[in-house]
């Protein structure tokens, strides 16, 4: 692999013992051969900066490592950190032909609950009863099923798997769970494409990212392999697809032109935001223009000389935690932040 | 020999890697950038032995990468959309200083409006350029396309750049298993670099790219020019036996999926084409006797192959992924001409558009191109042109207008859909 050629020399191990591993077993694929329409189809949901790719990649890993052909792809736009992100993975013995989004996906898993509602970011696209959700929540499974009314078998990432200051683990937790869910990955595969997917950084980052991950397999064993995949709509049977002819519309109506003004206020970017920045208005000096004017989103606006940030529109980016030259900006995550406000309001 | 995951930009580094390339003149661009960010750092870890200068535009990039290429060394670059366009007018000028380089484009649709998400317009715009051009449809071709494009590109019957085409998203972004070649075999395929006599060296001034004066001095060198790139044909044919010889893998100039006995052909250019691969296996488990025809070679366009491919065909179905406003599809017209006037040529050509910026086309979407192709060839009646476009997606497009503020009266007076 790629990055075992270079200078990771700790890695060097992990390497040799990939390799035998390989070898040894080189089976999952060949014992399902002859059946057909096995493809599994996997979508992730989260937010940009919570490890989607990442996740879908060490899942697509852990699938190859099982002989499986693979297919692995993050999907998004312009916007990255807290903007709502997918990413897929596809799975067969066979080669895959299949591309681009998966419309009719066997098991989705969602990072983030609050994107469950947000209908840019399409969680529950193509869902049918079928299909498995996993949803990292603190609401209970049944909360899911009642609020969604959904016939999809919904398994909520247990809390005790996850503590909310842990939540840059989410995608190794994520997909250690989906990995058992799926029932065809074993745990030491799950472990060496974890290895092979975070080799580029340290060695304590990937065994925090291993713990999380085995936790969250073992935590799934009730719920083993519970996702299976279905065959696709036949060739002889389906519906045909609401074809329109187009109409002319004038120029005044199709050119690609927004009229109203200051539309993009109406955007609530904030919501993306998965740390918040606070200033600490003991410590800030009042210089008034650094964190003002290295805000990319012109999110903060300066009162007098008081800084003042519009939590509506700021992403969360910590571009201004990092240039407030005497450090009076500090970055909580949005979670605990929530809850401070809440108590707050509660108190008053 | 290994077995990795690597996305379409990964395969293309590794092809310019593998290739011994010395100078890779670069300019980054969305969904490009991957691949020089990847030779980047190969470079910076002496894992590769390359020079590379990132340039303040694609219009200089394309022209330092002719002007080392012209200088006798192997070049490699890479650009996607509006950067081609932006080198489009070094495109054509490089093409006839007879320097030959790759250069990788990761399709992306062009504005406006603006978009990341792959379609075909951007390298259709470089067709008549003199760049031949491979079009990839998987990771692994993308390796292998870039390692056989510097043999066709060096020939010293072509001698002319090469573009390998690869869909932004659905493959630049894309992980899939790829082999690796050796090394070895790698040198033994892809060779050295002889420049012979065009070569330009400190020593030895020559004046590469004159102007002439007069019709008949120009018309020479352009005819030269598309003959070069015409031998590409049988070059390409070389190629790919020897390309299959030493690694197993067949990349003919089209690629035919289950045409023999196929009365209905699709026809489709890229990673896109994958999906109608799919729907041809499944419309086949349902007893239609369907193929596809994915041309890998798009310059030169080899016409005789698929004349005789689509021979006696009843009916064929071109699904652009670009769009030549006020024509249509340019696969679809390139088609019509190749076939126009054989005897054996099929008699229902039809034309669908779909695939642009992205805009995903379903498994019912292909069933239904077959079905529509078949009722053609019952009737004995070419449809008009589709546009791929369902209802669902006008109301849709009707709602992000609304929140545009865009006129709502009007709206609401021309806005009536009418049913397929
Ligand atoms: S710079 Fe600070 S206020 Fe502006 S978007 Fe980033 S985190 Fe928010
Ligand atoms: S940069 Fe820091 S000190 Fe300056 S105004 Fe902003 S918060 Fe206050």
């Amino acid at each position: 692999m790629l990055a075992l050629c270079g200078a990771h020399g700790a890695l060097y191990g992990q390497a040799q013992k990939w390799l035998r591993y390989r070898l040894q077993n080189r089976i999952g694929a060949q014992q399902r051969a002859g059946a057909i329409l096995t493809m599994y189809r996997i979508r992730f949901h989260g937010r940009g900066g919570q490890g989607m790719k990442t996740a879908s990649r060490i899942l697509g890993m852990a699938f190859f490592l099982e002989g499986y052909e693979i297919q692995d792809a993050p999907r998004y736009g312009a916007e990255r950190r807290g903007a709502p992100i997918f990413a897929y993975v596809r799975a067969d013995d066979q080669p895959i032909f299949e591309r681009g989004i998966i419309t009719h996906p066997d098991l989705v898993v969602v990072a983030d609950d609050s994107l469950v509602p947000v209908p840019a970011a399409g969680v529950l696209g193509g869902v049918d009863q079928h299909t498995v959700l996993l949803i990292n929540s603190d609401q209970s499974a049944e909360t899911w099923q009642r609020r969604l009314n959904l016939d999809s078998r919904i398994i909520s990432l247990p809390a005790e798997t996850i503590e909310r200051d842990e939540l840059r683990f989410i995608g190794a937790t994520c997909t250690g769970a989906a990995a058992r869910l799926l029932g065809v990955i074993k745990r030491v595969s799950l472990e060496y494409a974890i290895e092979q997917e975070l080799a580029d950084l340290s060695d304590a980052v990937i065994e925090q990212n291993l713990s999380r991950a085995l936790l969250a397999y073992d935590c799934m064993k009730r719920n083993q392999a519970c996702v299976q995949p279905v065959a696709d709509t036949e060739a002889d049977a389906y519906t045909r697809p609401d074809w329109i002819d187009l109409p002319f519309d004038d120029a005044r109506i199709a050119a690609p032109d927004i009229h109203a003004a200051a539309n993009s206020v109406q955007i609530k970017t904030g919501l993306w935001r998965t740390l918040r920045p606070v200033i600490d208005y003991e410590r800030c000096n009042r210089c008034w223009w650094v964190c003002s004017t290295f805000c990319p989103d012109g999110a903060i606006k300066v009162d007098g000389k008081t800084p003042l940030i519009d939590y509506d529109h700021c992403k969360g980016c910590m571009v201004c935690v990092a240039q407030c030259p005497p450090h009076a900006i500090e970055a909580i995550p949005e979670e605990v932040a929530q809850q401070q406000d809440a108590e707050q309001e509660t108190i008053r | 020999m290994r077995r990795i995951l690597l996305t379409g930009n990964g395969a293309a580094a590794w092809g310019a890697r593998l290739a011994a390339t010395d100078y890779i003149p670069a300019f980054p661009i969305t969904p490009q950038t991957e691949i020089i960010e990847t030779i980047a750092d190969w470079i910076d870890q002496d894992e590769m032995d390359a020079r590379m200068v990132t340039m303040e535009s694609e219009h200089s990039m394309i022209t330092a990468a002719a002007a080392a290429a012209a200088s006798g060394i192997r070049v490699f670059s890479a650009t996607s959309s509006q950067g081609l366009l932006y080198a489009m007018e070094m495109l054509y000028t490089v093409s006839g200083w007879r320097a030959p380089f790759v250069l990788v484009n990761v399709s992306r649709g062009l504005a406006s409006p603006i978009t990341l998400e792959p379609d075909h317009n951007d390298v259709m715009a470089a067709r008549d350029s003199g760049f031949l051009q491979i079009h990839c449809s998987t990771c692994q071709e993308v390796l292998d396309s870039t390692l056989m494009a510097f043999r066709l590109a060096e020939h010293e019957h072509i001698r002319l750049p090469v573009i390998v085409n690869m869909d932004g998203f659905y493959l630049s972004f894309t992980r899939e298993p790829v082999e690796i070649p050796q090394a070895a075999d790698i040198k033994h395929f892809v060779g050295d670099y002889d420049a012979e006599n065009v070569r330009f060296r400190a020593s030895a001034p020559v004046s590469q790219a004159v102007a002439v004066l007069g019709g008949a001095p120009y018309s020479y060198f352009r005819y030269e020019t598309h003959m070069a790139a015409q031998n590409g044909l049988r070059v390409y044919d070389e190629l790919s036996t020897a390309f299959a010889e030493q690694f197993g893998r067949t990349y003919s100039a089209i690629d035919a999926y289950r045409c023999d006995d196929a009365d209905i052909v699709l026809v489709m250019l890229g990673s896109f084409a994958t999906k109608a691969r799919a729907a041809v296996d499944r419309l086949r488990a349902a007893g239609h006797t369907i193929g596809l025809l994915r041309p890998r070679l798009l310059r030169p366009f080899p016409v005789e192959q698929f004349r005789n491919l689509l021979a006696g065909k009843a009916g064929v179905a071109v699904i652009d992924q670009n769009l030549s406003m006020g024509m249509g599809g340019v696969l679809h017209a390139e088609l019509a001409g190749a076939l126009y006037g054989d005897a054996h040529a099929p008699s229902r050509l039809l034309s669908f558009i779909g695939g642009l910026g992205g805009r995903d086309i379903s498994l019912e979407e292909f069933y239904r191109i077959a079905e529509v192709t078949r009722t053609a060839v019952d009737e004995q009646r070419t449809p008009p042109p589709r546009l791929l476009y369902t209802e669902q997606e006008l109301r849709e497009m009707r709602k992000l207008q609304a929140v545009a503020s865009v006129e709502r009266d009007e709206l609401n007076n021309n806005g009536k859909l009418s049913r397929d």
